[in-house]
């Protein structure tokens, strides 16, 4: 994630020819010092940190039979909160795919008044503590609120229903698309674009046949990301979403509220799947970088 | 280019310039449309609740802001914040500034498998990272029978908060870092130590300098979300007020003892946080790209 943040316009250096000295002196044993040393800290802070207490999880779950952990995981309301943290997700990162490839157009290619301004904010929800925008976003939201009561005139309630939970999933997920495609687009060629309008293309088609394949891995990996960070979501969610069991509980709120009830059997099977979901995605995640860096 | 053919027949070279530059660009009415929808979004999804935390913060006057933060439960919660992200940051650091080192300039197998298990705490959700420590320092956990025998208290009390935050944030200052240690490679390191440096005195003067920005907003984005850190941290504090709440899980008791203007009040704090951590990271890149 961060990583992004740094490619987007970050310091550019002589990365081709030091890529090459890299290639033609790797082989041969390296002269700098602290291999044994630094590799054993990075393996041993990050077992400690890490490896160890997420592992701790798959142990607990394995003291459950195979039949005790499915019978808590399709329980109704684990089911509920499952398919609601998962398929709003899904619809989050989606509009964020949508708006989010928007934004990076404009913010790339046309000039208005804030463009700079606009541009730094879109990092907000990835330095806004998730505690803050939930209650924020449910202010705005409320019927009170700055953006809730004309929407409530129209009929629409947006805080305490699963529509408020999506607005905050929308939130968190925001920076991904745009930073992933911003730095794509900021890379494409003029040329080919003018070599295919003089060659006769539309403006859309353009837009569609030579533009969009080029963006579609960075477009990808900004939909998975944004998908992996909402579905794992809490603070900024909890507050709007009003919380009722089967309608409006996210996922990682069951999760709470099982601990809370000392269930940590239950807990612990409801983050597993979420955890194998994520693991997932993280490799699919992995493929898209590579593939969008091959495209490069 | 327009320049260069300018000077040869400047009337048919800036028509041709100006039909290349349009054949980049979208009619006029589609670029307002698509601009005015870009900016709607980003109003409505990031200024709108920026300017409420501050609105409801500054509500009722500036004396009632001052004094909501000068209460006692305030000023411990800002304190515990203060020294939980501070451990964790201090921590993540030099985690991240080994575990770069040894990524970027050795060869070793395994080594993408590595990044991704650094990279792993980004993908977990944070009432995972704290459900973890339950699991492991709970009174029924692997460890909780003989943490209590000892007397040593870890969930519920500071070290659980330190660990959960470092969990969450662990990846942050790793992934400033060897993107561009990788890009710069080895050979100013090769050359200092062949000079006779030793590997400390190679790291202060040669490699540190060069990534010294990075490393800076590493450090930045790690504390901002250690102090902002909410999902994880509540699961293993136990919410003891005074003692155990950071500024975040004040925010929400507060919240939900509606005291809107107090909770908006120390989230201000945090909000204000946030943007001076997007200001640092404008400023750091613009030193990075000017050097």
């Amino acid at each position: 994630m961060s990583a992004i943040i740094a490619n987007v316009d970050g310091p550019t250096h002589t990365a081709g020819m030091a890529a090459s000295t890299n290639r033609k002196f790797g082989r041969h044993r390296s002269v700098i010092p602290g291999f044994g040393i630094t590799l054993g800290l990075t393996l041993t802070w990050l077992s400690l940190i890490v490896l160890i207490p997420l592992s701790g999880l798959f142990i607990k779950s394995a003291t459950l039979s195979l039949g005790e952990f499915w019978s808590i995981v399709t329980s109704r309301r684990a089911l509920s909160a499952l398919r609601l943290s998962f398929g709003l997700s899904l619809i989050a990162a989606t509009v964020n795919l949508v708006f989010g490839a928007i934004v990076a157009w404009v913010l790339v290619r046309y000039e208005f008044p804030g463009r700079r301004i606009f541009d730094s904010i879109v990092d907000i929800p990835f330095a806004l503590p998730t505690a803050v925008a939930g209650i924020a976003l449910t202010t705005l939201f409320a019927e009170n609120g700055w953006l809730g009561a004309p929407l409530t005139q129209v009929g629409i309630k947006v805080s305490y229903t699963p529509l408020g939970i999506l607005m905050a999933l929308i939130f968190i997920g925001l920076p991904f698309v745009v930073r992933t495609v911003q730095p794509v687009l900021l890379d494409l060629d003029a040329e080919v674009e003018e070599v295919a309008a003089t060659l006769g293309a539309s403006r859309w088609q353009t837009l569609t046949r030579v533009i969009l394949p080029s963006v579609l891995p960075g477009l990808l990996t900004g939909l998975a990301l944004a998908f992996a960070r909402a579905v794992g979501e809490y603070g900024s969610v909890i507050f709007i979403a009003g919380n009722l069991p089967n309608v409006s509980e996210i996922a990682p709120l069951l999760i709470v509220i099982r601990l809370e009830e000392f269930k940590y059997a239950d807990a612990t099977a409801i983050a597993v799947v979420m955890l194998v979901v994520s693991f997932v995605l993280l490799l699919a995640i992995n493929r898209l970088q590579r593939w969008s860096e091959q495209r490069k | 280019m327009s320049v260069v053919l300018g000077t040869l027949r400047p009337s048919s070279a800036s028509k041709r310039a100006r039909h290349l530059r349009d054949s980049r660009r979208e009619p006029l009415l589609v670029g307002w449309i698509l601009t005015a929808i870009a900016v709607t979004f980003l109003v409505v999804f990031l200024v709108l609740p920026l300017a409420t935390v501050f609105h409801q913060a500054l509500g009722r006057g500036f004396a009632a802001y001052i004094k909501a933060l000068m209460e006692l439960d305030a000023l411990a919660a800002i304190r515990l914040t203060l020294v939980v992200s501070v451990i964790a940051v201090a921590s993540n650091l030099a985690f991240g500034v080994i575990a770069a080192w040894a990524i970027t300039k050795f060869e070793f197998p395994g080594k993408s498998a590595l990044i991704t298990l650094i990279d792993l705490p980004f993908s977990v959700s944070p009432v995972i990272s704290g459900l973890v420590f339950v699991l492991l320092f709970g009174a029924q956990g692997f460890f909780g029978a003989w943490l209590q025998a000892h007397d040593i208290q870890i969930l519920f009390a500071l070290p659980g908060l330190v660990l959960a935050t470092t969990l969450v944030t662990f990846p942050f200052v790793a992934r400033e870092l060897i993107p561009l240690m990788q890009e710069q490679g080895t050979q100013d390191e090769e050359v200092a130590i062949s000079l006779g440096a030793s590997g400390l005195q190679t790291f202060f003067r040669v490699t540190l300098p060069n990534v010294k920005w990075a490393l800076l907003y590493g450090v930045l984005l790690c504390n901002a979300r250690a102090m902002g850190e909410f999902g994880a941290v509540s699961v293993v504090s136990g919410h003891v007020r005074g003692e155990t709440n950071t500024m975040p899980l004040y925010v929400e008791i507060l919240y939900n003892e509606y005291k809107f203007m107090a909770a908006f009040a120390v989230a201000s704090l945090l909000a204000l946080l946030a943007l001076v951590t997007l200001v640092a990271k404008i400023v750091l890149e613009q030193r990075a790209t000017s050097e």
